[in-house]
């Protein structure tokens, strides 16, 4: 699986096996988008507001996961230097950035009638907005920064140091008291979702998870090309 | 089997790593006072060096039966089972405020049994269900 993403490999990533992935997205997102929009029932106090959960729930958890990717990605990278790993990280970068915007974007959306509030400065939406920070970090590095070793080793950096940030997400509302709500879906115990509403959230993840897929190994495939292309200009 | 560049680099990245987890911690839990979005009732209770003066924020649920409402203002107890603050505010409050429910009221502190709020935001815990089933729920435990 691994082996795919190696430079050689990935140039044979053909539109057929992204059109395929396509297919499968748009028939996951189909049924989770009905399931979860009229299917699933209204929360017992939040009423429809619940069904923003669907959306906000799956793109923190691929926000936080394209971090965790880019941060495994710097470390091998600092430590074997091996050229494709920051292109990894390059392509994953504006994706999870997208994602944690949405996450606190529609936080924002969902609290304003639960809580009474947009925003509030608690541990949670604090730790989720210098996520999205880190994002764009990383991404002006490679914007700013034109010499390739040195923008590769400062978004590294970046990279590492930003994954501090992600334990803190996670268990800030178990550390300390927050006005956001602690996870529902644990390891340890039983969800406190009702299975009608799992249901239709783990569908709508599965479907934003092979979005990603698709946009990330499209891009990879671009940064790939374009790193050949240099290399080759290089040489003359 | 790794060269000495690449073990130098590997030794480097764990101290790194080290050193900045402790960092963070220490920072974080010298901060945690205002890391904290709200106190509970019992830690305003321990407290000692508490300002009446500075706005701060108490939460917890709000006491079943302790809801009184008159023409402009509201008061409720707020609880953590333990102990109780009784909270007054006139204004509007979210709809998802109510008796049995999570709170976070900020505002000032009269005293430590009497909070005089300016703004009251519901909180709501990580239990999710259709109407149906609390319903069924409430017959069960009936």
């Amino acid at each position: 699986m691994f082996k795919k993403l190696f430079p050689n490999k990935i140039l044979s990533l053909t539109n057929k096996t992204i059109n395929s992935l396509v297919l499968f997205l748009v028939i996951v997102l189909i049924v989770g988008l009905i399931y979860s929009l009229l299917l699933s029932p209204p929360d017992y106090i939040q009423g429809d507001s619940v069904r923003i959960m669907y959306v906000h729930v799956p793109s923190s958890f691929i926000a936080l996961g394209c971090f965790g990717l880019i941060g495994l990605a710097s470390i091998i990278n600092l430590i074997f230097k091996i050229k494709f790993m920051p292109m990894i990280g390059k392509s994953l970068a504006p994706l999870g950035c997208v994602f944690s915007l949405i996450s606190i974007v529609t936080g924002a959306f969902w609290g304003k009638p639960t809580w009474g509030t947009w925003w509030v400065w608690d541990a949670r939406l604090t730790s989720m907005l210098i996520l999205f920070f880190f994002y764009i970090a990383y991404i002006a590095t490679w914007f700013f920064i034109k010499n390739f070793e040195k923008a590769n080793k400062t978004s590294s950096i970046v990279g590492i140091v930003g994954v501090f940030n992600l334990p803190v997400i996670k268990y800030s509302v178990d550390w300390w008291n927050t006005l956001h709500q602690p996870s529902s879906i644990t390891l340890t115990s039983a969800p406190t979702i009702h299975y009608s509403m799992l249901t239709p959230l783990i569908i709508m993840f599965v479907g934003m998870t092979i979005y990603s897929l698709i946009i990330f190994l499209m891009k990879y495939k671009t940064e790939i090309i374009k790193l050949k292309i240099n290399k080759k200009k290089d040489f003359k | 089997m790794l060269s000495r560049k690449v073990k130098s680099r590997i030794y480097f990245l764990i101290i790194f790593f080290i050193l900045v987890s402790l960092i963070i911690f220490l920072t974080l839990k010298s901060l945690e006072e205002n890391v904290v979005y709200f106190f509970s009732p019992s830690e305003i209770y321990n407290k000692a060096d508490i300002s009446f003066d500075k706005k701060i924020r108490v939460g917890g649920l709000v006491k079943i039966d302790s809801i009184k409402k008159n023409n402009t203002s509201i008061n409720f107890i707020i609880t953590d089972l333990k102990k109780e603050i009784v909270v007054s505010y006139s204004g509007l409050v979210p709809n998802l405020f109510s008796e049995g429910k999570g709170v976070v009221a900020e505002g000032k502190l009269k005293d430590k049994k009497y909070f005089i709020a300016e703004k009251i935001l519901a909180k709501h815990d990580e239990n999710y269900m259709p109407p149906e089933v609390t319903k069924a729920l409430e017959n069960s435990n009936n």
